[in-house]
């Protein structure tokens, strides 16, 4: 792998930038791989890559049944933050965001990681009491976070509508300075070619349609290019987990959702920081491309299709308008959705399934884009070791038999 | 936009109704003989099929009836 560099850059333009190489190898599949990980998101990528960078393990394959990020990594709202109000949550995110921090040097690519800080509005006396107890909560657990009074809000996110007659009254807010944004496609294309050059073999338009066993164990994969032999499988499916989890036998306590998601048309920068409000359901950024990012909840009924409804994107943007008026008269480019898998008490499923050498890495819901770096590592630890990383092992499957969950709806209750 | 058709009231937009989940998960008849293992299974495992469901709706801002029918979740469409 050539580095990329301003020299690089430089060099380059004198030859009218033709000499720029494949960023990562597009492979075909081998007959057999030590560990096969399913789905080639970001959390697959991050995978095979810490794999084969800390686990000395280099044969290793990445299925992908369309293209690299062409799921949920590609179809998020990039927000990375850290503020979850428990214990275990607040280390497994925080530990993200610090490799977060590191990333673009780590994978010499950048992902244009900017911690423009995310902020969590209150609109009432709940809210006020609930954004102050996670503020306390997280400063305990030394993950950084601030409470701003009306005043400060204003200072901090000026186009913002605090004033008394506002429909919904900004009481105050939580500020975590360290969380911002990302780019998604970066962050797969990233980990993808850090991930080929160590060797990791990255086959796209190759979906999983079954797997084999003997007894306990998964010996081979059924694909659309052929049968593959695995010493070992890691599923990073995302909406689809349910789906790779019949084909193994075994239920999991997730449902697929749509999530949607819609950008208005580019404008000069307004709006510097992120911002979400629980009670009122949006929240918003901006991109360096000027587009504001909206999002917000999940459509109710279990789907598939990628395409939510529209009653969705109308309560959404009443919520923006009510938080910024003066957004009244932008247009709306484009709107889309990604199938989000959305556990039971909100938190991700990570580490061993009832198949021996299959594990599993999902539940991530409508919040995952932002735990990519630490989830690919906890779970590149877990599958080498063949058993859990201790920021992962909170998170395992079993919680749900043991009733230890992690139950982070009333931390937050929004998506994100 | 959905259109449900509850079979009290008739077609109606989608925002008039709540989506219920999965269909057809009985209650256990005897609570007090089930393993924690049966329990997790009853409470938070889900076939969340990709295809044909059966679900639950409620016709909440209607008659309020709750019913069951079966849509592809792959296309939204309900099967006659
Ligand atoms: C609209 C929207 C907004 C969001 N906003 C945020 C946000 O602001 N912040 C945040 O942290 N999170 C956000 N999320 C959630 C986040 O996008 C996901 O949690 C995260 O990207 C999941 O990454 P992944 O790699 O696990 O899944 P994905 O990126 O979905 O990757 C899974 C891959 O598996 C592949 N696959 C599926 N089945 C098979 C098969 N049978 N064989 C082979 N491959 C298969 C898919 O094609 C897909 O590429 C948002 C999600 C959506 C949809
Ligand atoms: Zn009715």
């Amino acid at each position: 792998m050539r580095r990329y560099s301003v020299l690089a850059l430089l060099r380059e333009s004198l030859t009218g930038h033709r000499g720029w190489e494949r960023a990562w190898e597009d492979a075909t599949p081998k007959s057999e791989y030590d560990v096969v990980i399913i789905g080639g998101g970001g959390h697959g990528l991050a995978t095979a890559y810490y794999l084969a960078g800390q686990h000395g393990i280099t044969n290793i394959a990445v299925l992908e049944k369309g293209w690299i990020g062409g799921g949920n990594t590609g179809r998020n709202t990039t927000i990375v933050r850290s503020n979850y109000l428990w214990d275990e949550s607040a280390r497994l995110y925080d530990h993200a965001v610090k490799l977060w921090e590191g990333l673009t040097d780590d994978l010499n690519y950048n992902v244009m990681f900017s911690q423009r800080g995310v902020l969590n509005l209150a609109h009432t006396l709940g809210d006020v009491r609930e954004g102050q107890r996670r503020v306390n909560a997280l400063q305990l657990n030394g993950v950084d976070s601030e409470w701003l009074d009306t005043a400060a809000v204003k200072r901090f996110c000026p186009p913002l509508d605090v004033g008394a007659h506002a429909r919904y009254p900004v009481l105050g807010g939580t500020l975590q300075r360290r969380a911002g944004t990302a780019r998604h496609d970066a962050v797969a294309w990233g980990y993808a070619r850090a991930a080929s050059a160590r060797g990791v073999d990255i086959i796209q338009n190759c979906e999983v349609t079954g797997l084999v066993r003997d007894g306990a164990r998964v010996t081979a994969i059924d694909t659309s290019r052929g049968r593959i032999r695995a010493g070992k499988v890691g599923m990073a499916v995302a909406g689809h987990s349910s789906v790779l989890a019949d084909m193994a036998g075994f239920r999991l306590p997730v449902e697929s959702h749509t999530l949607q998601a819609l950008v208005s048309e580019p404008i000069k920068p307004v709006l510097d920081c992120v911002v979400m409000s629980n009670a009122v359901h949006v929240y918003v950024s901006q991109s360096d491309k000027g587009e504001l990012v909206i999002g917000a909840g999940i459509d109710e009924y279990l789907s598939y299709a990628q395409r939510g409804s529209f009653p969705v994107i109308e309560h959404q943007m009443g919520a923006l308008l009510a938080l910024f008026p003066s957004f009244s008269r932008l247009r709306m480019l484009r709107s889309w959705g990604g199938t989000v898998d959305i556990s039971p008490d909100a938190s991700p499923i990570i580490g061993r399934t009832p198949i021996d050498n299959l594990y599993i890495n999902c539940g991530w819901g409508t919040g995952g884009f932002k735990a990519t770096p630490g989830s690919g590592h906890v779970f590149a630890h877990t599958i080498a070791r063949g058993e859990p990383h201790p920021l992962a092992a909170p998170f395992a499957l079993d919680r749900f038999t043991s009733g230890r969950l992690i139950d982070e709806h009333g931390a937050a209750a929004v998506a994100h | 936009m959905l259109t449900i058709v509850c079979p009290h009231c008739g077609a109606r937009d989608q925002t008039e109704f709540r989506a219920g989940g999965e269909a057809d998960r009985p209650r256990p008849a005897d609570p007090f003989a089930l393993t924690d293992a049966e329990w997790a299974d009853f409470l938070f495992m889900r076939g969340n099929v990709m295809g044909l469901q059966r679900e639950l709706w409620v016709h909440a801002a209607g008659c309020g009836k709750w019913f069951s029918l079966t849509r592809d979740t792959r296309t939204h469409r309900f099967a006659p």
